[in-house]
């Protein structure tokens, strides 16, 4: 292995990953064959295709193990209180409409903690990008039913099965105005890097699900495999269907898995609302909002 | 190392062993098998993986982009 790592010494470039990382804080918490790190592969390949000015773009995360992607990323991230994490990117917005935000959190955090705040982020039209690693479970706190998790799975708290119907999160952000709405798996790193960079240049509130296995905790308590064998069955399972009506996209217990860009679409986001609308009402008495 | 002197894209990885957790994405996706898990274990105990043949990388970083642990990615070589 030495050998081959001292040929290509001469020229060897960086890993393109390793200037948008707090290196001093790897090797990183996730478990062997988590998928939560490939995202964040996509997600940085995707800033640096994106044109943008790294200096203006920050990262916002909640807790959880996703909720580590802030503290690992060398860009202006917080790491929030637990399901807080639009909240916090929402006053960061707003009283710095430069920046890029980006919000990059679990699907327990964003959907069960921070529920609420995801729907009327959504709803307002924010502009910022939500993305959720979806690994159907409470991972950090030990494997809990989430509202993710698929009906008839078990989870440490329902060792018999899950009876509650879980979320369908493309269907609850396009019913709330988001603009941009896709998911893919951990798989689809392609796809999924091109999706993230769409979400980025797209005004408004974009969201993109990502399906990712948890081997620790969802996989192995129902009897998966590890991390790979979930990756195998994502490659093997999932059918991309651009346009898909979110409706249609609900997942089942190992059910098919509909990835793909499902919303796509434009209308004004919350701050041009608000200028024009104190426009129209006071005129030039209103001096638009810029920061 | 044997150099062809074809046209094919040709490519190498560079690995960081240490940082391996042995999960085999690079190893199983890897769209020109170029990868296998290594018999020998970083300090960790993982088996990183270990490229099967110069020959058959291309380069593509599919490796890269699928690797969890940031410790593998693809590099196109003249
Ligand atoms: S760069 Fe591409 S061809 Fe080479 S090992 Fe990685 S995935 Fe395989
Ligand atoms: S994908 Fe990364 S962590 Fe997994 S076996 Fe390959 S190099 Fe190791």
């Amino acid at each position: 292995m030495d050998e081959q790592i001292l040929e290509i010494e001469e020229s060897i470039p960086v890993n393109p990953i390793e200037s948008f990382l707090r290196t001093d804080r790897m090797p990183h918490i996730w478990c062997p064959g988590c998928g939560i790190g490939t995202t964040v592969n996509c997600f940085t390949r995707a800033l640096e295709t994106s044109g943008l000015d790294l200096n203006k773009v920050s990262v916002v995360s909640g807790i959880g193990c996703t909720g580590r992607v802030a503290g690992y990323l060398n860009l202006d991230s917080f790491h929030t209180t637990h399901g807080r994490p639009i909240p916090f990117a929402t006053g960061l917005k707003l009283a710095n409409p430069e920046l890029k935000v980006v919000v990059y959190s679990g699907d327990g955090d964003l959907f069960a903690i921070g529920g609420n705040h995801f729907i009327h982020a959504a709803r307002r039209n924010l502009d910022m990008t939500v993305i959720c690693v979806n690994n159907s479970i409470y991972g950090m706190t030990g494997g809990q039913v989430a509202p993710t998790t698929p009906i008839s799975a078990t989870a440490s708290t329902t060792p018999h099965g899950n009876f509650e119907q879980p979320f369908n999160l493309p269907y609850l952000a396009d019913s709330c105005g988001a603009v941009y709405v896709a998911r893919w798996t951990a798989f689809h790193v392609r796809h999924l890097t091109k999706s993230i960079k769409e979400a980025l240049a797209k005004k408004g509130f974009s969201f993109i699900e990502i399906l990712a296995p948890c081997p620790t905790l969802y996989s192995r308590r129902n009897k998966l495999g590890d991390g790979l064998d979930q990756m195998i069955y994502y490659k093997e399972n999932s059918e991309i269907k651009h346009g898909a009506d979110t409706k249609s996209v609900a997942l089942d217990f190992q059910s098919k898995i509909i990835v793909g860009k499902f919303v796509d679409r434009d209308r004004p986001d919350y701050l041009t609302l608000m200028n024009e609308h104190y426009q129209k009402k006071f005129g030039d008495k209103y001096t638009p909002y810029k920061g | 190392m044997p150099t062809t002197t074809e046209k094919k894209i040709k490519g190498t990885v560079v690995i960081t062993v240490e940082r391996c957790k042995g999960c085999g994405f690079c190893v199983e996706f890897c769209p020109s098998k170029a990868l296998k898990l290594s018999e020998q274990f970083n300090s960790k105990g993982y088996h990183p993986p270990v490229l099967i043949s110069q020959e058959l990388c291309n380069g593509c970083d599919m490796c890269g982009l699928l690797c969890p642990d940031f410790a593998i990615y693809g590099i196109r070589i003249k």
